[in-house]
């Protein structure tokens, strides 16, 4: 059998030039590497990508394919031009869950690779923007087999379509002295709770968890996540008062003020006449700003958990929505912490799958119905730390605000220890 | 009947993986118990443990669409010059744990050597993170991959250095539905014409009230065209977002004229400092120039160097822009302000100016 000659790609030979690795050189190794197992469907790969560099238009269209007892987690790819490229007609991508904190050995890479070059292209990206490995070009006939060895060692499918989606977590715990909870335990506690939901989609359409430790939010769950669990702590910034002066005396009074006390975003930072640090934490926002810099001598309190906040979605259809605060604070620290956040994680997806509208997010349906219906049917307490400032608006009927307000003293009351009168 | 078909192999439904089977011994046993961090130069970091262990990572970019070579070309270097734990970062950057700071200096070497840069920490410009594109997405207006390889290849040298005010966080997406998030500098298809409808395949392909239901503006309406039922636009009213498209394929929103790029700025994440933000129009209507994007780099770059050269320590791009103001920005980058960034989306008052704050 003789090989057929290669489709040339002069658009694509431009983008080998460089210093940053280009994934071109990486597609023509693997059609041309002597060990490589996937050279005519590569050739073909990279006919029809050429072809769209010239013609600035995709020729891909989607599909149903999917594995024995999933519904989904299988993007079926079929080729529009696969008459000209007929070795990559089918090229399929399986979206496999990636171990929480994207942890991997040498080891189980290559396992990875060798069932993906047996059975796939060989193509992989570490990862796509939900946290799923993309095991990338697969024929039709071949999505069975290759799920079925990446299960077998241990890798599950990730989710596609209205349904719960691959989630991810940040380094947290494992290494990182920012971290406000065990975010590889919630990550997998949570979704590992719910697969169902992943793998046989029944959803009004997708819904997304992400996992960060810390506001710096590194996995960016605000702005993509239905249900972004963010770490946070109640208590105060701890100091340590040597270190600050070190830090001080290193940089100088002036950019210490410039740069650290002047940037806070509540102003509840003052640099004392002795290079010590002053914090008023009950206005500190836990933003994180002066932990990052003076990642010696600051840190985060030891009454530590999480933010829960609910909505984020990118563009489609009503625009960006970032998540708002629901739950202020909850406690991450007990099996019995991580088993109530998994408990309100179900009740939020069973809101969602009974009222939202079809390839509505939770935001929408947020938007739509508006936030106290919300509250109200997940039995959540209105709370100041929602809000940026209270409505500006009066069209609102507030003839039961004394018996919401009576709840509120009453909230504030147990809150506070006492004893409430109607009990 | 003797004959029955294999039964499949079920599913075993393990979820998400354990991740302590595969992390650094160092990072099991000192799991939760970090103190501090620093970063001994550009791509490196030492974190150290209240039990006083240290454990260094080399952090390098890759091409994200990486073949099995280039993978075990990787594990060769975690083998041979690391411990054989890797992990991946958000940014589609490759890290490598090692328990000592000797392997530290040959690690970076072997994975130069084999053209990886090491980098993408602090405040740097980390690795671009984008989307599928043309390689295999089915309704690309344009190649994330091409993008991020050309423009990284010009941003090579703030990858490999920690020279700027603060990170640089920078995002490609290849249609209007923005999978590739929000960025300090976001580089996205705007498509600026309506579908172009071929009215023989719409009542084959597509569920008409679906594609009707998904307009964001109500301009699409069922009708009978050429005998046919199928589905036609307003197109005073359509506002060019390709929502229509995934749904109904013969609605085609990609084409020379109407696929072009937008760069946003000042997008965040982070909660440092000023709260989480989305990215603002700055530039629309650049070309979609394959196989390099020239027009788009000299944008991204003229902005990027704009910040670079003006901004304070610690403020991210949008921040540096709110200190400013926005007529400062337009300024100094050179960029033209047009009725088109006014916004006129649902709550678009809310992002006019409501003050006499004005900057001359």
């Amino acid at each position: 059998m003789t090989e057929k000659p290669k489709h040339p790609t002069p658009s694509l030979d431009q983008l080998e030039e460089g210093p940053w690795p280009s994934f071109v050189t990486g597609l023509k190794r693997l059609r041309d590497d002597k060990d490589s197992k996937n050279k005519e469907m590569m050739n073909d790969l990279l006919g029809q990508l050429e072809h769209s560099y010239q013609n600035k238009l995709g020729y891909w269209k989607g599909g149903t394919v999917s594995v024995f007892s999933y519904g989904g987690g299988v993007i079926p790819r079929f080729s529009e031009v696969a008459s000209d490229f007929p070795a990559s007609k089918e090229f399929h991508t399986l979206r496999i869950q990636p171990p929480a904190g994207f942890h991997y050995t040498t080891d189980i890479l290559r396992k990875l690779c060798d069932i993906w070059e047996e059975h796939g292209s060989g193509l992989i990206a570490f990862h796509g923007q939900s946290g799923d490995i993309m095991f990338q070009g697969c024929t039709t006939e071949n999505v069975q087999l290759a799920f079925d060895e990446l299960n077998k060692i241990g890798f599950d499918m990730g989710g596609a379509g209205p349904a719960l989606r691959t989630s991810m977590s940040c380094v947290g715990h494992a290494r990182c002295e920012m971290s406000c909870y065990n975010e590889q335990k919630a990550h997998r506690e949570t979704i590992n709770e719910f697969l169902d939901e992943m793998h046989r989609p029944a959803l009004p359409y997708k819904f997304k968890f992400k996992f960060s430790g810390c506001p710096n939010d590194c996995v960016n769950a605000i702005h993509r996540a239905d249900f972004a669990v963010i770490g946070t702590w109640r208590d105060d910034i701890k100091i340590n008062q040597e270190e600050v002066k070190l830090y001080v005396e290193e940089v100088g009074r002036k950019y210490a003020n410039d740069s650290v006390i002047n940037m806070c975003p509540t102003r509840a930072l003052s640099l004392n006449d002795d290079n010590t640090l002053e914090i008023d934490n009950d206005s500190c926002v836990r933003c994180m700003h002066c932990i990052n810099v003076m990642k010696k001598a600051l840190s985060p309190g030891d009454d530590k958990g999480a933010s829960i906040l609910i909505g984020g979605k990118r563009s489609l259809k009503v625009g960006d929505l970032m998540g708002t605060v629901i739950k202020p604070f909850i406690k991450l620290e007990t099996d019995e912490d991580y088993e109530n956040l998994v408990e309100f994680a179900g009740e939020c997806i069973d809101f969602f799958a009974e009222n939202a509208l079809e390839h509505e997010r939770i935001g929408e349906t947020i938007d739509r119905i508006g936030l106290p219906a919300f509250l109200e049917a997940l039995e959540i307490d209105p709370d100041p730390n929602m809000v940026n400032h209270p409505r500006t608006s009066s069209y609102v009927r507030t003839d039961d605000f004394d018996e919401e307000s009576a709840k509120y003293f009453e909230r504030k009351a147990k809150e506070a220890g006492l004893v409430v009168a109607a009990e | 009947m003797n004959q029955t078909a294999p039964t499949p192999r079920l599913p075993d439904e393990v979820g998400v993986p354990d991740p302590f089977d595969y992390m650094h011994p160092v990072m099991v046993k000192n799991f939760g118990n970090w103190d501090w961090h620093e970063r001994p130069r550009p791509g490196v970091l030492r974190h150290v443990s209240k039990s006083g262990e240290e454990i260094f990572t080399v952090r390098a970019g890759t091409q994200r669409q990486t073949d099995v070579f280039t993978i075990r070309k990787l594990c060769d270097i975690g083998d041979k010059f690391a411990e054989g734990h890797v992990r991946f970062t958000t940014r589609a950057n490759i890290e490598f744990m090692v328990s000592k700071f000797e392997m530290v200096d040959p690690l970076i070497k072997a994975l130069e050597a084999e053209g990886f840069p090491v980098g993408g920490t602090g405040n740097s410009v980390s690795t671009i993170s984008h989307t599928q594109g043309w390689l295999h997405c089915d309704i690309p207006g344009t190649d994330a991959s091409g993008v991020v390889k050309s423009l990284m290849d010009k941003l090579h040298s703030e990858f490999i250095q920690e020279e700027m005010p603060n990170r640089v966080r920078i995002t490609t997406s290849c249609c209007q539905i923005n999978c590739g998030g929000q960025g300090d500098i976001a580089i996205n298809v705007q498509y600026t014409k309506p579908p172009k409808i071929n009215h023989d395949l719409v009542a084959a392909t597509c569920e008409r009230p679906t594609v009707v239901a998904r307009c964001p503006v109500a301009a699409i309406r069922p009708a009978m065209v050429n005998g046919k039922p199928s589905l036609e636009i307003d197109e005073k009213k359509c506002i060019c977002c390709g929502a229509c498209y995934p749904p109904c394929p013969p609605m085609q929103i990609n084409s020379e004229e109407s696929t072009k790029i937008a760069i946003w700025v000042g997008g965040k994440h982070s909660n440092a400092r000023s709260k989480p933000a989305f990215h603002k129009l700055v530039v629309a209507n650049l070309p979609n120039n394959p196989p390099r994007w020239p027009e788009v780099e000299e944008i991204v770059l003229k902005i990027l160097y704009t910040y670079k050269e003006n901004a304070r320590d610690w403020e991210r791009l949008g921040e540096w822009i709110e200190r400013i103001g926005w007529p400062r920005f337009f300024e100094k980058t050179g960029l033209a302000f047009t009725k088109h960034h006014l916004d006129t989306w649902t709550g678009s008052r809310k992002t006019m100016n409501m003050s006499t704050h004005i900057h001359f």
